[in-house]
């Protein structure tokens, strides 16, 4: 009881903390100068249309980098923590219960326009909402949708490791060509900006945000199908 | 009382929720379901810090034209930041998951009050 | 911001607030409270979608409601044979 006791006290405090940070909050009537200057600057430095986008590709692009490359040694772990329990090799198990005729014909449909939405989501990154992360989502939940249909169904590892490599090799060879072309690294003006607004433009952002959706989908996939694969116990 | 208030509360009443979840259960995996909902509520009371009222999302199109921008645009470091977050968080939440299978696999249960290995 | 918004968003985070005391419920079963940890990350999304912040809505929806539901439940469907649930 007395473990309780402390557990609410413990949240009082921090209730107490988050009520004096409410009643003193009082909100901005202007941006801040940071967001002013992306806000003024991120057409004519990118090209872009989406600011977010460009916070995420070129302005912050470092931190990105160093955020798929954190995404990567989960992957990693999940893997290692779960490789001792994986089904040896291609091993059937029996099936549980069988899987609806219906998810099963609704996958072969669904599979393909999930993965063209995906592709739409991270090629669209610098104009509409979206990107690499959340399209490389997208191209995870259609393998998801794979496995749930077929869950005896066991993927290429290396062709899911292959993706996930050279998308990231060559993420950081458009970064050090950044170095050598343009101002720094991972700068986006090595291609020509374009017109404003058409799909084509916006530098290197587009290719950035490919490479980054099929590194996130890989890498997601990849966690996704230790998790699934892993034994019974 | 107005929209940035209401979200920046309930992301506080959020993380408390979670925390409490954390920090009470004894399932292993009810204690991640905590932690995932106090994340939820972090990056709720964050992208609430960045709103500003009446104004329109960052994304430069012909409704929000570029030389009026930083008059009509939200602050968009928050979104930045907070999409990093998520994905993140879908990460620290895959590694809590799969050391908590394991824990199942070598220990045979969840429950943390049977987890006596380092106790004395 | 419209009357009607605000007390939609009202309702949204109300709906929210509960959904999440059901997911940290002890009484609920494990499977409970991880669709109600999905269901109150997609409100959050909508939320997020209101805020003016539609690529974090979007993440959300993607990754917070939809990948981690599903993990969860992978490790669920591993660990429902042990003798706890």
């Amino acid at each position: 009881m007395t473990k309780h006791m402390i557990t609410f006290l413990l949240l009082l405090g921090i209730g107490a903390i988050f009520a004096d940070l409410l009643t003193g909050f009082s909100a901005d009537q202007n941006l801040n100068a940071s967001a002013e200057f992306y806000a003024t600057h991120t057409v004519s430095d990118t090209g872009a249309a989406n600011i977010v986008t460009a916070i995420i590709v070129t302005f912050r692009g470092l931190d990105t980098l160093g955020e798929v490359t954190v995404l990567f040694l989960t992957a990693a772990i999940v893997a290692l923590v779960l490789s001792g329990d994986m089904a040896g090799g291609f091993q059937v198990k029996p099936r549980r219960w069988p899987v609806g005729e219906l998810l099963e014909t609704g996958t072969r449909l669904l599979v393909p326009l999930i993965a063209l939405f995906g592709a739409y989501v991270f090629i669209n990154g610098h104009l509409t909402p979206g990107g690499g992360f959340q399209g490389g989502a997208i191209l995870a939940s259609a393998m998801l949708l794979m496995l749930l249909a077929d869950p005896t169904r066991r993927f290429a590892h290396k062709t899911i490791a292959r993706i996930e490599s050279v998308s990231g090799l060559f993420y950081v060879f458009i970064g050090v060509l950044g170095l050598a072309l343009a101002g720094g690294f991972l700068d986006n003006r090595i291609l020509p900006l374009g017109d404003f607004g058409s799909l084509l433009s916006a530098g290197a952002i587009p290719l950035i945000y490919v490479l980054i959706g099929l590194k996130v989908g890989a890498e997601f996939s990849s966690i996704m199908t230790s998790l699934s694969e892993s034994e019974d116990v | 009382m107005t929209l940035q208030n209401i979200a920046m509360s309930t992301g506080f009443i959020l993380i408390l929720i979670g925390l409490y979840g954390a920090m009470t259960h004894k399932n292993i995996l009810r204690m991640i379901v905590g932690f995932t909902i106090a994340g939820t509520g972090t990056n709720l009371v964050l992208i609430a810090v960045g709103y500003l009222p009446g104004r329109a999302a960052p994304i430069l199109n012909a409704a929000v034209p570029i030389e009026t921008a930083s008059a009509t645009i939200v602050d968009p470091v928050p979104q930045a930041l907070v999409l990093t977050a998520i994905v993140i968080g879908l990460g620290v939440t895959a590694l809590m998951l799969a050391f908590a299978y394991k824990i199942h696999a070598t220990k045979g249960t969840l429950d943390i009050s049977k987890l006596t290995d380092l106790k004395w | 911001m419209s009357p009607m918004m605000l007390v939609l968003s009202l309702l949204l985070s109300a709906a929210m607030i509960g959904v999440a005391v059901m997911a940290v419920w002890p009484a609920r079963s494990t499977a409970v409270a991880v669709l109600a940890a999905g269901a109150v990350s997609l409100m959050a999304s909508i939320m997020f979608l209101v805020l003016a912040a539609p690529d974090v809505a979007m993440t959300e929806a993607a990754i917070g409601s939809g990948l981690t539901t599903f993990l969860f439940f992978f490790v669920l469907g591993r660990v429902r044979s042990g003798k706890d649930d």
